[in-house]
């Protein structure tokens, strides 16, 4: 029995779970606290939620000097995933931030809400940190399912229940790929383990043209592709980011969509390297297709909110340009850039918040006619936001875009990094015309109904500083970024 | 005799079927109980795969499976309630209400 004990044991070390472990704690808590708090008092639970990120953000950090591994090499809390972590980090806080008073407006002050963020940020964590295929897996489904519930949290509107429901139908349908792809991969190499995996196909290169390597890699892109939101997977993307809550949307745009990247990443370049002909041709195609369909379509929207998600999917083609490049200056770039997206998305949305009625009326172009006169500080907020999510020089989307483009110029993809700049081209079309409506209209109204919440304000305030200490100062975090790499 | 390929095939021809249910049934429980077939073609081919090989990760990535399957039905089925009390209808149809 002891024996056993000890096999048992012998591996697992709870440093290399910390971070999700202490997010978990502080979500199972918060459970139990709900029930002791008078009902729709959500601002005590929310400000635990933060606290929980706060603690939290102290053991991620901590993986960054001093490297944990884990559970038989299942998890690796090392700087390629503590870097991740504080992006899911900055998106849940951020997010929480500009949440409670949302959920007061809209007569949903329900307490399951923070648990839930809380919940689904573990999850994110666990792909980041995932080393097997059956972590990334399972973060992955916590991460989604967390979300589905999130998604289709207004129970009384229609909007929220249509988005919660086809995100959970089509999210559980590309789980279904995923799996499949993992299971086929599993049988080619005999193992889960992403690193094991990539040294099989690395001693028998034989096995790479097998056609069950072949179609378990394209299985397990589609999953991933799906999560990011790339072209053709990116049909559900505008709708549920419509009929989502907005904070939830904006949390949906930032962190899930980084942790799926950053799994995709650990799978392709430890696990899948040999197929790197195969991937790389493959992601060629589809993100140009993503930059392209996301950004043409984002001009003929009058709905700000889809207007960014259009936008948010064009986004998540730049990053997969960085997968493209699969070069270090590319990947420390896709890190940096989900970090640069963090802020100008999650800083737009949190004005939308704040400018929106009950029910969300005022989300069109029109209902922004002279905001930026009559209100100043939203205005000019919002308008950093947009120039940042153009790519102007001195924001942060400026650098990010920019070391993405110079990975994929240093690979060789001169075409793709021109194309990306086309693009980024044609989005400055959409993003200036919220501007223009904001300080070349009249204004239909005073705007009375807007008042200025602490906790969004706050939120607001971090993504400026964020996005300009990112665009002026970029070479701080883009070293650690580089650092981060486990290639 | 028996072979791992038969298991594989008929795991992959199931897989097909959940797919192809997915694809054009419009009833939105009877599209989940065609993701679960898919779901449990991939199970079949982790366990055969898992005896063929002789080691044990199919078999335990089975199990996660199955937990995250048993999780998703509670989700998905209380969205589709809360869908059916607001629309009176589970037709894929009628979550038309987003559209671009």
């Amino acid at each position: 029995m002891d024996n056993l004990m000890q096999i048992a044991m012998q591996n697992v070390n709870y440093g290399s779970i910390m971070p999700s472990l202490v997010l978990c704690i502080f979500g199972m808590a918060l459970l139990l606290i709900n029930v002791f708090l008078p009902r729709g008092k959500t601002t005590p639970a929310s400000w635990i939620a933060l606290i929980g990120l706060v603690v939290t953000a102290v053991f991620a950090a901590r993986g960054w000097g001093d490297p944990q591994f884990g559970f038989a090499g299942h998890v690796a809390l090392d700087k390629f995933a503590s870097f991740s972590n504080i992006i899911f980090l900055f998106s849940a806080g951020l997010t929480i931030l500009m949440s409670d008073e949302y959920l007061q407006r809209e007569g949903y002050p329900i307490g399951e809400y923070y648990p839930l963020i809380l919940f689904a940020t573990a999850g994110a964590m666990w792909m980041a940190s995932g080393t097997d295929m059956m972590t990334i897996f399972l973060g992955l489904e916590v991460l989604s399912i967390s979300l589905y519930i999130l998604a289709g949290m207004f129970r009384g509107q229609l909007r929220s229940n249509e988005a919660g429901l086809k995100y959970f139908l089509l999210g559980a349908f590309s789980t279904g790929f995923l799996v499949y792809g993992i299971a086929l991969i599993y049988g080619v190499s005999g193992t889960t383990n992403v690193a094991d995996i990539g040294m099989y196909l690395k001693s028998h290169p034989a096995m790479l043209g097998n056609p069950m390597t072949i179609a378990g890699m394209l299985l397990i892109s589609v999953g991933f592709l799906f999560k990011i939101g790339a072209a053709p997977f990116h049909m559900w993307a505008p709708d549920v980011y419509q009929g989502a809550p907005t904070p939830i949307t904006a949390f949906m745009s930032a962190g899930p969509k980084a942790a799926a990247l950053v799994a995709f990443v650990r799978i392709l370049i430890l696990g899948l390297d040999g197929l790197q002909g195969d991937w790389t041709s493959l992601l060629w195609v589809l993100a140009v297709l993503t930059m392209t369909v996301g950004n043409i379509i984002a001009i003929n929207q009058t709905n700000i909110k889809r207007m960014l998600a259009y936008s948010s999917i064009s986004h998540a083609g730049y990053a997969l340009v960085g997968l493209v490049a699969a070069n270090q200056i590319g990947v420390s770039g896709i890190l940096f850039y989900m970090l640069a997206y963090t802020f100008m998305n999650l800083g737009a949305f949190a004005v939308l918040v704040l400018a929106g009625k009950k029910g969300e009326e005022n989300l069109t172009l029109e209902g922004f006619a002279g905001f930026g006169f009559k209100r100043p500080f939203l205005g000019v907020a919002m308008s950093i936001f947009l120039i940042s999510l153009m790519g102007i020089p001195t924001t942060a989307g400026f650098a990010g875009k920019f070391y993405i483009f110079a990975g994929a110029i240093k690979a060789g993809y001169i075409w793709l990094a021109v194309l990306g700049v086309l693009n980024s081209a044609v989005s400055l079309y959409y993003y200036l015309r919220v501007m223009v409506y904001m300080y070349f209209k009249e204004p239909a109204e005073d705007y009375g109904w807007v008042t200025l919440h602490a906790g969004a304000v706050i939120s607001i305030i971090i993504s400026v500083v964020g996005v300009f200490y990112l665009g002026l100062i970029p070479g701080k975090v883009m070293e650690m970024a580089r650092m981060a790499l486990f290639f | 005799m028996i072979t791992v390929n038969h298991y594989l095939v008929v795991s992959a021809i199931l897989f097909s079927l959940g797919t192809f249910g997915v694809l054009t049934r419009r009833n939105a429980i009877v599209i989940f109980m065609c993701i679960e077939l898919m779901l449990n073609a991939v199970n079949l081919t982790f366990i055969a795969l898992s005896n063929h090989l002789g080691n044990m990760d199919g078999q335990v990535f089975v199990f996660f499976v199955m937990t995250v399957a048993a999780a998703e039905a509670a989700v998905g089925l209380a969205l589709m309630i809360s869908f059916f009390r607001n629309r009176e209808s589970i037709e894929v149809d009628d979550i038309s209400l987003l559209k671009w």
